[in-house]
């Protein structure tokens, strides 16, 4: 499903006037300092925070104005950073969470959570309590949430906050191998670069520039936005773009 | 530094995983769940046979058994049983029991409700100020006399639904509910309508102190059948209705913002929520009083037998609720006869030490 943005502002959140796009099957970063709006502006696309003026389509359809709260949320499943809301779930029940905007189908729904968390390597981890799992096991379970959910669109949150480097490589990997449409707040410009087909950078609130991470993430853009000295390269091991940093100021 | 490193690795963030009190699984597996269930409603009718038996005055089984099934059948006392008996079963315990089943299982689902709502372990039933306004109503009318034609029960409703009102609207901000500024909100109203009760209280008569004090501490006594018309219907239809909301529920119970992304239309739902579950306490405390912790301990200990999915937890909390508090009431009668204790001393007497341990347990958490 094509996910289309257009001069969406919202004024607690400081987001005004950002059109974007995600084509069919897109992995589409967007990436910019604290505060940039990275957020608010996913809020607007899963409903959570209604935008002052603009529209966001889903599919062609408008999902403030066309789809209800439950529609909308058959198309667009979320991954947000880790939080410690329902600690007293076990694995599988925060799983079945997913299926909330779905008819209730007891059998069916049993099947669709199993093959969610055999998806994310987690089928041995039905029964363990949420709270027991690691940082990296616990964002594994909320992506398991988001497939059970069933929507053509996932929206990511900065969801590699917290985890270590193995674990935010690993979900990202999963992410990508998905192929789904993709929208990712990304805190990390090396995993944006890394596994995104496209960024948009986010500076208070405006888009200030879009397109492949190599034309992107140039020094000038990224001492602009994020003031700090950058070298864009490739990484010896995977080939992928690879940006080292320095302070602002040459000393 | 590589071994150190490893072994970093290795243990991943002691203070995650040593969680032994939350790591055990439900204790009620899925499977015992019906199993549960079926217990409970089987105690059901046992108890409260049990209730209108042993009081005061014990009366035989048999006749407790003959006086029930003949009014409900043929809607007379049986002509065998003697008129006292026949009033002390139909006309004074059976009512009392039967208002305090419908009180406990109707406060032990508001409460729940409103833990979900706010998401906050310690809220109960009382955490918005209803029960503040209902006392304060009733309070003035049994020292002042009738208002506007109310009665002690008219008024105390009047009063929850009002003070509701003034807490949903200094608990809201830019037409958004938060759950912290509606606790903060009720909690202010609660201390200044409390205030004004202990006021009245001074001022009351002698003879008035008795009637003010059971009814603040809740009691069933004296209930009559008619008066069961009213929280009867509204607990039935309300839990009918939240018992079809689990899922909504459990994703409330995730934060706002999972919730929306699942689907639910936040805001919309918690204003219902509060409506239904503020409903459901002003129409049980306007003929029961002020029943301390059973909103509270009731959903606790049901959710630590079977974990917190509302789709199992919402039936099994009203049955229990229901027990506890037609026991309750049973011990309130029977413990030191011929004197009569109010509800809410007994609620308080084995909700303390439990709210204590909950309090040590959140702690533990946090």
């Amino acid at each position: 499903m094509r996910v289309q943005l257009s001069g969406v502002h919202v004024e607690i959140g400081g987001v005004s006037g950002v059109d974007l796009e995600v084509e069919p099957g897109e992995f589409v970063g967007l990436v910019g300092p604290n505060g940039s709006g990275k957020s608010t502006l996913l809020r607007a696309l899963y409903r959570a925070r209604r935008p002052d003026a603009g529209t966001v389509r889903v599919d062609g359809d408008d999902v403030w104005r066309t789809l209800s709260a439950r529609r909308s949320a058959q198309r667009t499943a979320v991954l947000a950073q880790h939080s410690t809301d329902g600690f007293d779930f076990t694995v599988a029940e925060l799983v079945a969470t997913g299926r909330t905007p779905h008819r209730s189908a007891p059998a069916a729904d049993r099947e669709i959570i199993a093959r969610a968390l055999e998806r994310v390597g987690m089928t041995g981890r039905a029964d363990r309590p949420y709270a027991t799992l690691s940082g990296g096991e616990r964002q594994r379970v909320l992506l398991a949430r988001a497939l059970a959910q069933q929507g053509d669109v996932l929206v990511l949150d900065e969801p590699t906050n917290h985890l270590d480097i193995a674990a935010q490589l690993e979900l990202l990997e999963l992410v990508h191998e998905l192929k789904i449409t993709t929208l990712a707040a990304l805190h990390d410009l090396n995993l944006a670069a890394a596994y995104c087909d496209r960024l948009y950078v986010l500076a208070a609130g405006r888009v200030v520039a879009y397109g492949p991470a190599l034309d992107v993430l140039t020094p000038a853009l990224l001492l602009e936005v994020f003031g700090v000295r950058a070298h864009l390269g490739l990484n010896p091991l995977t080939g992928r773009p690879n940006l080292t940093f320095a302070t602002g100021d040459p000393r | 530094m590589r071994r150190a490193w490893t072994a970093v690795r290795a243990a991943p963030c002691p203070s995650r995983t040593e969680r032994p009190q939350l790591s055990s699984p439900h204790l009620i597996s899925e499977r015992r769940y019906p199993l549960l269930v079926v217990l409970l409603l089987a105690a059901v009718p046992v108890l409260l046979v049990a209730a209108v038996t042993y009081g005061a005055v014990d009366l035989p089984a048999a006749d407790v058994w003959r006086v029930i099934t003949a009014h409900l059948t043929t809607g007379r006392p049986p002509a065998d049983v003697s008129g006292i008996d026949n009033e002390i079963i139909w006309n004074s315990r059976a009512p009392r029991t039967v208002l305090a089943l419908i009180a406990g299982a109707g406060l032990a689902v508001a409460g729940a409700i409103l833990q979900t709502v706010v998401r906050n372990p310690l809220a109960d039933p009382y955490v918005l100020g209803v029960t503040s306004g209902a006392s304060l109503a009733a309070v003035a009318v049994i020292t002042l006399g009738s208002v506007a034609g109310l009665g002690v029960s008219g008024a105390a409703f009047v009063g929850a639904c009002a003070t509701l009102a003034l807490v949903l609207a200094l608990g809201s901000r830019r037409g958004a509910l938060t759950p912290t500024r509606l606790v903060l909100a009720g909690v202010a109203l609660s201390y200044l309508l409390q205030g004004a009760t202990s006021y009245l209280q001074l001022r009351a008569q002698p003879d008035q102190l008795a009637g003010i004090l059971f009814w603040l501490l809740g009691s069933v006594a004296g209930a009559r059948w008619s008066d069961l018309t009213a929280p009867g219907v509204i607990v039935v239809a309300c839990t009918g209705w939240l018992l079809l909301q689990g899922r909504r529920l459990n994703a409330l119970l995730l934060g706002d913002e999972t919730a929306a992304a699942l689907g639910v239309h936040v805001h919309r739902f918690r204003l219902a929520l509060l409506a239904v579950a503020a409903l459901v306490t002003a129409a049980v405390i306007a003929v029961a009083g002020g029943i301390a912790f059973v909103g509270l301990i009731v959903p606790h200990a049901v959710r630590l037998l079977v974990g917190p999915d509302h789709r199992r937890t919402l039936p099994l909390i009203a049955v229990t609720g229901g027990l506890f508090l037609v026991a309750a009431d049973l011990a309130a009668r029977t413990l030191s006869p011929p004197l009569e204790l109010p509800l809410g001393i007994l609620t308080a007497i084995l909700g303390t030490p439990f709210f204590l341990w909950l309090l040590r347990r959140e702690s533990a958490v946090a």
